[in-house]
């Protein structure tokens, strides 16, 4: 795995794109570590810990060596000639989707289990929305021999059956959330809760770059092999240079942290691509939710409001702190996808290049396809991150197709 | 882990008490403290039902020293089921931060009332005009759950000129360094949780609490109480076997939300003032 760039260390005075947050957990104005006393000794734990592990080349090797015999890394990146055809923009497309469990989680999920083992945790605690990052932690601790509690809102429990199979299959626990909206955000509140119980011999695998200080920094890191991959890979494909847009996905936003951190230090565009219906960067407001400061909806009085669209992983109403920083100093730009775009993206990916995105992905998808020929000028370049594959979805997508047509 | 507890106190409480200027609410809770009381500082949730106020009220004829108030929000991860279900009935409601404000300020108690929330619907407000309101509401305290030490000053810096007192809460895993830079820090009085949890009732009141309390108390002068669980008089009074005092949330709660009125609560809050009072 390649070294990445200066962010071993925590506590800069100032953070800057790519680094480490501030001592304070920081990326800017965003982030920190907004939690109960009784969580302030685990998140510092936590920090020294994953700090020590990540300067560890005994924990880095093992860490790889799972990724590359399990996980299916390096996932490929394919070069989609008939969409850069049909678009006028040369798409590659970077793999997610072909490494184990169907998307990028898996990344996050192994090298959070390990640091979990090394600190001597054996129970594993996760919050999942569709259930993918439910399901890495699941597969993860099963390959481990740990237990494992995911928190699931209940709504989503009946929205995603087949996912909370496979979890119980991987012999994880799956907990429905009746409070609240009953779904990701009150998933992850009862999380917390649990955590806050169990801190001594429980680790909270949380799945996105989000929550208190470190976890939108360890997460980031974990994802930063997307990346760091990708990088390598475009240098390859376009003849030592990098692409002109870097375009992933963002609920939480790990897979675009991930991709992103590869090409933070070069000239790449980088466009975050949020549901309409769960766009906390673009009708968001800075507030504090799940222990950090970010950009997140909520009404007139601050109360926060549920996300909804037609992919239940970017139903989110806060977004990772670091997305908020990179979007307050211009390095990066977020925008939306409707749902319809989504879906009308899912079927022409498929169609045309034997391709089935995770929804989430789509929504990238989406962009570039609404977006070739305008913001994308004709023969620019395009590295989008294909964060993770769609059987999980066909279901619903067959459905929305019969009931439109 | 002891020994260093014990190795900080001298510290902090020899240069502590002399210029510290005590705060309303350290001064009321601190008077009862005089007269050999034990605090009886019961919860509830704001708005959790149209009669709330009168619960308060009641709480009040029942012998409490102060009130905690929760103004509810949407996301409490601090809370466990009983208190989650007070916020969403609350909100389901229609209850506003500026809204329980007003009628708490119209309910004019005679008992220092302490406000418990959440950070976002203080930055939301706005520091400045959150701490205003609470002020023109008559609230002398605040407890903002998620709002840890390190966060403190944007808040602080509004509420201090108010003389609105920020009170901290200490864990037992706090550190002993942390704990005596909280105990320096807090306001009020210093709110030890008494086990590794969410609010919720329970059988039994661990013995980790009094120990904390215990090591608290050699670490400053403040009022010491113990939250978080207590959930009966008996606890109440073993708690305050090392406390000065304690919080009673979601023993108390849990009643109003199985609709008992003003009058159960009242002897609720009654039998423990009795099994407190006669310690
Ligand atoms: C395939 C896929 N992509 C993206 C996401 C969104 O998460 P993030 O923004 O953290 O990458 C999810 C979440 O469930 C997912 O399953």
């Amino acid at each position: 795995m390649a070294e990445p760039r200066d962010s071993e260390t925590v506590g800069n005075a100032r953070s800057r794109p790519g680094g480490a947050p501030d001592a304070r957990g920081m990326f800017g104005s965003f982030g920190g570590r907004f939690v109960p006393e009784s969580l302030v000794a685990a998140c510092a734990t936590l920090e020294e810990a994953f700090l020590d592990a990540w300067a560890d080349e005994g924990y880095r090797g093992e860490l790889d060596s799972i990724l590359r015999s399990y996980g299916g890394r390096p996932t490929p990146v394919t070069d989609c000639e008939r969409v850069s055809d049909d678009l006028g923009v040369r798409v590659i497309l970077k793999r997610e989707d072909l490494a184990h469990t169907g998307s990028h989680k898996i990344n996050n999920v192994v090298g959070q289990a390990l640091l979990a083992k090394r600190m001597g945790k054996s129970r594993l605690i996760a919050e999942t929305g569709a259930g993918q990052h439910g399901v890495a932690t699941a597969t993860a601790a099963a390959m481990f021999g740990m237990d494992c509690t995911v928190y699931m809102g209940e709504i989503d429990t009946r929205r995603q059956e087949l996912n909370v199979f496979r979890m119980e299959l991987l012999g994880a626990q799956v907990c429905p959330v009746s409070s609240g909206s009953q779904t990701l955000k009150d998933a992850v509140n009862e999380a917390l809760r649990d955590w806050v119980a169990s801190v001594e011999g429980t680790h909270y695998c949380i799945g996105s770059v989000m929550g208190p200080h470190p976890f939108p920094f360890i997460v980031r890191q974990l994802q930063s092999v997307i990346g760091e991959e990708s990088r390598r890979q475009c240098r390859e494909l376009l003849e030592g240079k990098d692409p002109d847009f870097v375009v992933a996905c963002v609920g939480g936003g790990s897979n675009a942290a991930g991709t992103f951190a590869g090409f933070l230090d070069t000239s790449s565009r980088l466009i975050g691509v949020e549901a309409a219906g769960g766009a906390a960067l673009t009708s968001g407001m800075p507030g504090v939710l799940h222990g950090m400061k970010s950009q997140i909806l909520q009404d007139e009085f601050g109360q926060i409001l549920e996300a909804s669209s037609i992919s239940a992983g970017l139903d989110y109403p806060g977004v990772g702190p670091e997305h908020a920083y990179l979007a307050e100093i211009g390095r990066a730009d977020y925008v939306t996808a409707q749902d319809d775009e989504v879906l009308a993206a899912f079927e022409y990916l498929a169609k045309r290049e034997g391709i089935i995105p995770a929804l989430e992905s789509a929504h990238a998808v989406a962009w570039v396809i609404r977006e070739a020929g305008r913001l994308l000028p004709d023969g620019s370049t395009v590295l989008l991150t294909l964060s993770g594959r769609g059987d999980k979805d066909v279901a619903q997508v067959r459905d929305l197709m019969n009931a439109t047509r | 882990m002891k020994d260093e507890f014990d190795s900080l106190a001298g510290g902090s409480s020899s240069g502590d008490q002399g210029g510290r200027e005590l705060g309303e609410l350290e001064e009321s809770l601190r008077s009862r403290c005089s007269e050999g009381k034990k605090l009886l500082i019961p919860y509830v949730t704001a708005g959790m039902c149209a009669e709330w106020v009168e619960i308060v009220l009641a709480l009040e004829a029942g012998g409490a020293d102060a009130i905690e108030i929760g103004i509810p929000f949407s996301d409490p991860m601090m809370d466990g089921p009983v208190i989650q279900r007070a916020s969403a009935k609350a909100l389901l409601r229609g209850t506003t931060p500026v809204g329980v404000l007003g009628e708490l300020a119209r309910a004019s108690l005679s008992v220092p009332v302490v406000v418990m929330t959440y950070y976002n619907l203080v930055l939301h407000m706005g520091h400045y005009r959150m701490a205003h309101e609470l002020r023109a509401a008559g609230v002398s305290g605040v407890i903002i759950a998620d709002l840890p030490l390190e966060e403190l000053g944007p808040w602080s810096s509004e509420s201090d000129g108010l003389g609105i007192a920020t009170v901290l809460m200490v864990a037992p895993t706090t550190t002993p360094q942390r704990a005596a830079a909280i105990c320096k820090r807090s306001q009020g009085f210093v709110y030890c949780v008494s086990r590794m949890g969410v609010t919720g009732e329970q059988g039994t009141l661990g013995s980790a609490a009094a120990s904390l309390a215990k090591r608290i108390k050699g670490l400053t002068d403040m009022p010491v109480c113990i939250g978080i669980g207590v959930s009966s008089a008996k606890q109440a009074v073993e708690a305050c076997q090392e406390a000065d005092g304690v919080v009673v949330g979601s023993s108390l709660v849990r009643r109003v939300l199985e609709g008992e009125g003003t009058a159960g609560v009242e002897a609720f809050i009654g039998e423990m003032r009795r099994a407190l009072d006669s310690i």
